[in-house]
């Protein structure tokens, strides 16, 4: 898994791109979040277009990684999902958690 | 070029994550050799990682002195996957319904669930010296959707 990270205003754009999955893809965004909120930024954006598969474990950690920022006072926000990372979301109901964007604009302006 | 004659494959793996990727290959490779739908690839694809992903955490605590065993078959249509893992056995009855409000940010116990949203039949039982023992099927040309 890629990734890049970027700020707008007091909001992180953090954008992954290939498999989250376990081992892998799933300790680097817990690493990410760790980076994010070390650096004060509780406000984060995951771009998820260049994802192309999440396991179990890979949603796992963005659960756990939704709960660390909410319990820092933060939001984790989604944008840019795949129809494959979309389905996966509505099935496991994790669709009713999480705040779901296309617009990279409209997304910054939510938080 | 689609394959009428039955294709099997077997791999031993030892217990880290990183052989997920051996099984995901040789699975893709039969799938294409079968003639496999291309939006099927990614559910199989997925349910065998979950599979596979299950058998080294908790079948075999990530020992990689254990093994996980698959077998993979295709035949009429349809491709049969079984993994064995070394570990102690578990009931699949006692996981948890993931998508229930109160299991919803449960960080783990989306495998299982996984696997039988993409794959047709899942089936739980023994191996011999009492590991898990999972058998998963699915067709090979239905699409991503119509085994929700």
């Amino acid at each position: 898994m890629k990734s890049s990270t970027r700020d707008v205003g007091n909001i992180r754009i953090i954008e992954l791109a290939g498999k989250i999955t376990i081992g892998s893809g799933d300790v680097k965004i817990r690493e990410l979040i760790a980076q994010a909120l070390e650096d004060g930024k509780t406000n984060i954006l995951f771009d998820l277009g260049g994802v192309t598969a999440i396991d179990s474990s890979g949603i796992g950690e963005m659960v756990a990684c939704y709960t660390t920022v909410t319990k820092r006072g933060g939001r984790l926000k989604l944008m840019h999902l795949s129809p494959k990372i979309n389905d996966i979301l509505q099935v496991t109901q994790l669709i009713t958690v999480f705040d779901v964007f296309d617009d990279e604009r409209e997304a910054v302006g939510s938080f | 070029m689609t394959v009428n004659s039955p294709l099997q494959a077997n791999l031993i793996l030892a217990s880290r994550f990183e052989n997920i990727e051996v099984a995901e290959h040789t699975l893709l490779d039969l799938c294409r050799r079968a003639g496999c739908a291309e939006e099927v690839e990614y559910p199989l694809v997925t349910a065998l990682r979950e599979a596979i992903a299950n058998a080294v955490r908790h079948g075999n605590s990530q020992d990689p002195e254990r093994l996980v065993r698959l077998e993979y078959r295709v035949h009429d249509g349809s491709i049969t996957i079984r993994v064995e893992d070394e570990g102690e056995g578990f009931d699949p009855s006692a996981v948890p319904d993931p998508t229930e409000d109160a299991n919803l940010l449960r960080p783990s116990g989306r495998g299982i669930f996984y696997m039988r949203r993409f794959m047709r039949r899942v089936e739980f039982g023994r191996t011999p010296g009492g590991g898990t023992a999972v058998v998963m099927e699915r067709d090979l040309k239905s699409s991503f959707s119509d085994h929700g």
